[in-house]
């Protein structure tokens, strides 16, 4: 469909159809499901960021007792020592693994605090005039919708080490309190973006000239 | 009547603005198809296999029907499945201190939540590894089977491919094979550790997920189960 390139160019909505978002399919307004794949038709939906904001302020709520409590317990010859995700990190880092504290540092601080910042930028660039493109912005909703999932990376390597070292060992790891707050945190979030309807970031930019 | 006929009116900007007349009827809508991220219309033609379709504006792929695409991916959705309840009872890592060996299987890794105030990550990290990916290959299967073999499609085959696709963010089976790279180096020092079968059909597990991911094509799924249907 390279021929198509005419500018400015036809949405749906311009047109007075109703897309279906799963297919492609296009409709006359007035009907409440895809005839192709079932799903639920709306020109935009109205209600997308009310859901945004309300799943990004949980997943900041929660984000707060997944730094402050303990990730993981370890008891090693009866000495108890918590460790938090930063804390975690840390400990790589004596160990000389920088390759590996590089990981977690990005996935379980870095990613999560920068997905905060997208959606909500994202968010308000719907009903505020910013400087980057809607190409642009298109792309970052992509990526925060691509990288998301990988922050779970933590959460794993808690329930991988609690399985191994048993308390029959001189060690025992025992999951901390913050590993259930900061799977929320990244559960939220991801919802918190799914809930994003990116044709709302278009639809500011057909706005006309003054 | 055209694409560019229509262009010529301007919309505010809201979010939910009264809608204008309809420009298509539903007979002219049969060929048009809109790109489910930014709404642009472009007029439907015939996507040969092996090309790829994208957005006029955005530049998101809307159709890419690859070479018996369906078959490939029944294939590697089965192979995924076997490769999966491989990985549940086959060892999975061995760890050795002072001559004794705890095994650990992927149940062992889902059960450490099951004590105490962690339990309920239990049920949510059984679902992340296991029971949403198992969930996602057997939809795939349910779907795409019957119409390989060019039978209608299955009943509520409309319904299971819808789930396999929202589903998708939710199967972290590469997100755990990192996670499980970074247990390796931090128990590192305390014991010595090995890597048991299941690890490797793990490992091809997600290979394949990926493999299969790259062969499909949402939207031409969706036509040829429109056009099967009726
Ligand atoms: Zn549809
Ligand atoms: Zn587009």
């Amino acid at each position: 469909m390279e021929d198509a390139r005419v500018a400015p160019v036809l949405t749906a909505r311009r047109a007075g159809m109703i897309a279906c978002t799963e297919c492609g399919k296009v409709h006359v307004p007035g009907l409440e499901r895809c005839t192709r794949c079932g799903s639920h038709l709306s020109s935009r939906d109205v209600t997308s960021l009310q859901r945004v904001w309300a799943w990004l302020g949980a997943g900041l709520v929660v984000y707060v007792p997944a730094n402050v409590y303990p990730m993981l317990r370890t008891t090693l010859l009866g000495k108890t020592t918590d460790s938090t995700i930063f804390g975690g990190v840390v400990d790589l880092m004596h160990h000389g693994s920088y390759g590996i504290a590089g990981i977690v540092f990005f996935a379980s601080i870095m990613i999560p605090v920068a997905k905060f910042i997208a959606i909500a930028y994202l968010a308000l660039s719907v009903t505020h005039r910013v400087k980057l493109s809607p190409g642009k912005r298109q792309h970052l909703y992509e990526v925060v919708e691509f990288v998301g999932r990988w922050s779970m990376i933590d959460v794993f390597v808690v329930a991988i080490l609690a399985s191994l070292v048993q308390l029959d060992f001189a060690a025992a790891i025992n999951p901390g309190i913050a590993a259930i707050s900061f799977a929320l945190s990244v559960a939220f979030t991801m919802l918190s973006a799914q809930s994003f309807d990116p044709r709302l970031i278009w639809d500011a930019s057909e706005e006309p000239e003054q | 009547m055209s694409l560019a006929d229509v262009v010529a009116e301007e919309l505010p900007p809201e979010i939910n603005p009264v809608l204008p007349p309809p420009a298509f009827t539903a007979e002219q809508a049969e060929h048009l198809i809109a790109c489910p991220l930014c709404d642009t219309l472009h007029e439907e033609r015939e996507i040969a296999e092996g090309e790829t379709a994208r957005c006029a504006r955005c530049h998101e792929v809307l159709e890419s029907p690859r070479r018996s695409a369906m078959t490939r991916i029944i294939m590697l959705a089965l192979s995924a499945l076997v490769l999966m309840v491989a990985a549940m009872f086959f060892p999975f890592l061995e760890l050795s201190v002072a001559g004794r060996v705890q095994r650990s299987s992927l149940l062992d890794t889902i059960l450490a939540f099951s004590s105490g105030m962690t339990a309920p990550l239990t049920i949510a990290m059984a679902s992340l590894i296991v029971i949403l990916p198992s969930i996602r290959f057997l939809s795939l299967v349910y779907v795409l089977a019957p119409m390989a073999f060019g039978h209608r499609p299955a009943r509520h085959a409309e319904f299971f491919f819808r789930l396999a696709d929202h589903l998708r963010p939710w199967a972290m089976a590469e997100v755990f094979i990192v996670g499980v790279a970074v247990a390796l180096v931090k128990v590192a020092g305390l014991a010595h550790l090995s890597i048991g079968p299941a690890f490797w059909a793990f490992v091809a597990l997600v290979l394949v997920t990926v493999l299969k991911d790259n062969f499909m094509c949402r939207v031409t799924v969706w036509k040829t189960l429109e056009s099967r249907r009726s």
